[in-house]
């Protein structure tokens, strides 16, 4: 027997049961008694319904404390892990805006040393080129050798800042590591959540069927604030190879762009 | 193409901003300000002289598409050469920019090169 037929069956007994004395009672005029037992009889039809309810409510209430949102939990702030990964995405885009701008720092520290190596050795070279020509005066060459000293002690000392700021530009990038292990933590959330949530869908399906409401999803969907607006922008595309009003690099934009007539 | 033209440079994000200023400062504009949302810059393109306008899309106050439309809407500003620099990259949006007027697309993450070569497909066109 399904549980379906077995709640018919104890609702037909129960008629069954009562039908003689209520025949009974009103054809003694014993309103009292009658009401009574239509009452129990609507009782006996209601049960599954409060049991369904309660079961759902109890699903509601884990589902609820495995988010740990549940408001009236004096903790619930500290113990959100909602709000929990919230600051752990912050933490993330401190890190990576961080190890950005100091590679970034390092870089602008770095240009002008190679910019001094790259102008004055251009400029040592065509003069060593006309002492190698014979084309140079001693005078001049006497200051070129002082040049080509000052440039090798100053190339020395510049070349072992660079290696310290490339070392230092290698090692901003270990934010790479935290941040991903932030992430995944996350990911995992993301994921405990959705589950939960889907969960919750359901008990709000049977509640439907249960109580036999039904939705106008077409209105429902209207209602809900994700709506998207490309105007707005929507941020990097995530999946650019697969999605076909999406393009795919630069190359792409530029054809696109000389269709339109740009 | 002249180096020495004023440049607005407008993204949210300060790393981004910095990149293309290091960018432009390498291919040998040095003449270039920063804005962090369209609501800033308009103000201060409509007062500023500037001779070029690179913007991000999307930005929390005022996006640069509609910054795009609000340069194109104003008599003084409607022929200033606007570039997007943007992560936005669904077809209708391009077209969107395209119809809004804009001169350059180029999609993050993006190459110097790429950077360089739209700038200067666009003073190619405006000059020529």
């Amino acid at each position: 027997m399904t549980h379906d037929e077995i709640i018919q069956d104890r609702l037909q007994q129960a008629v069954v049961e009562r039908a003689e004395s209520l025949q009974a009672s009103l054809a003694e005029g014993d309103w009292a008694t009658a009401s009574l037992l239509l009452e129990q009889i609507n009782d006996i039809r209601n049960q599954p319904l409060h049991d369904e309810v309660a079961k759902l409510t109890r699903e509601l209430h884990s589902a609820i404390l495995d988010l740990q949102i549940e408001g009236s939990n004096p903790h619930a702030q500290e113990m959100s892990q909602i709000n929990d990964a919230n600051e752990r995405l912050h933490y993330v885009m401190k890190m990576t805006e961080k190890a950005a701008n100091d590679t970034m720092d390092l870089v602008e520290a770095s240009a002008p040393l190679v910019n001094y190596i790259s102008y004055e050795a251009q400029s040592l070279t065509a003069d060593w080129q006309r002492f190698t020509r014979r084309e140079m005066p001693l005078e001049e060459f006497k200051d070129l050798a002082r040049r080509i000293e000052a440039f090798l002690l100053r190339s020395l000392h510049d070349s072992d800042q660079m290696s310290g700021h490339l070392n230092d530009i290698l090692l901003a990038q270990s934010f790479q590591d935290l941040t991903g292990q932030v992430i995944k933590r996350v990911t995992e959330l993301i994921g405990y959540v959705d589950q939960s949530l889907t969960r919750m869908g359901g008990m709000a399906k049977t509640v439907d069927q249960v109580a036999g409401i039904e939705h106008d999803h077409e209105t429902l969907q209207k209602g809900s604030q994700m709506q998207y607006d490309t105007s707005k922008g929507e941020g990097p595309q995530i999946r650019a190879d697969k999605a076909e009003d999406v393009v795919s690099d630069q190359v792409d934009v530029d054809d696109l762009l000389s269709s339109l007539g740009l | 193409m002249n180096k020495n033209m004023k440049i607005l440079i407008v993204d949210d994000f300060s790393t981004m901003r910095r990149i293309i200023k290091n960018l432009l400062r390498d291919l040998g504009f040095t003449n270039t300000e920063e804005a962090d949302d369209g609501s800033t810059a308009l103000p201060m393109l409509q007062s500023g002289n500037f001779d070029f306008l690179v913007t991000d899309w999307n930005m929390p106050q005022m996006t640069g598409i509609d910054l795009l439309r609000a340069v194109r809407a104003d008599d003084r500003l409607k022929h200033l050469p606007v570039l997007m620099v943007t992560a936005e990259a669904k077809r209708d949006q391009i077209i969107e920019a395209a119809q809004a007027g804009v001169n350059g697309y180029v999609v993050k993450p993006f190459t110097a090169h790429a950077l360089q070569d739209k700038i200067e497909k666009i003073f190619e066109r405006v000059n020529g």
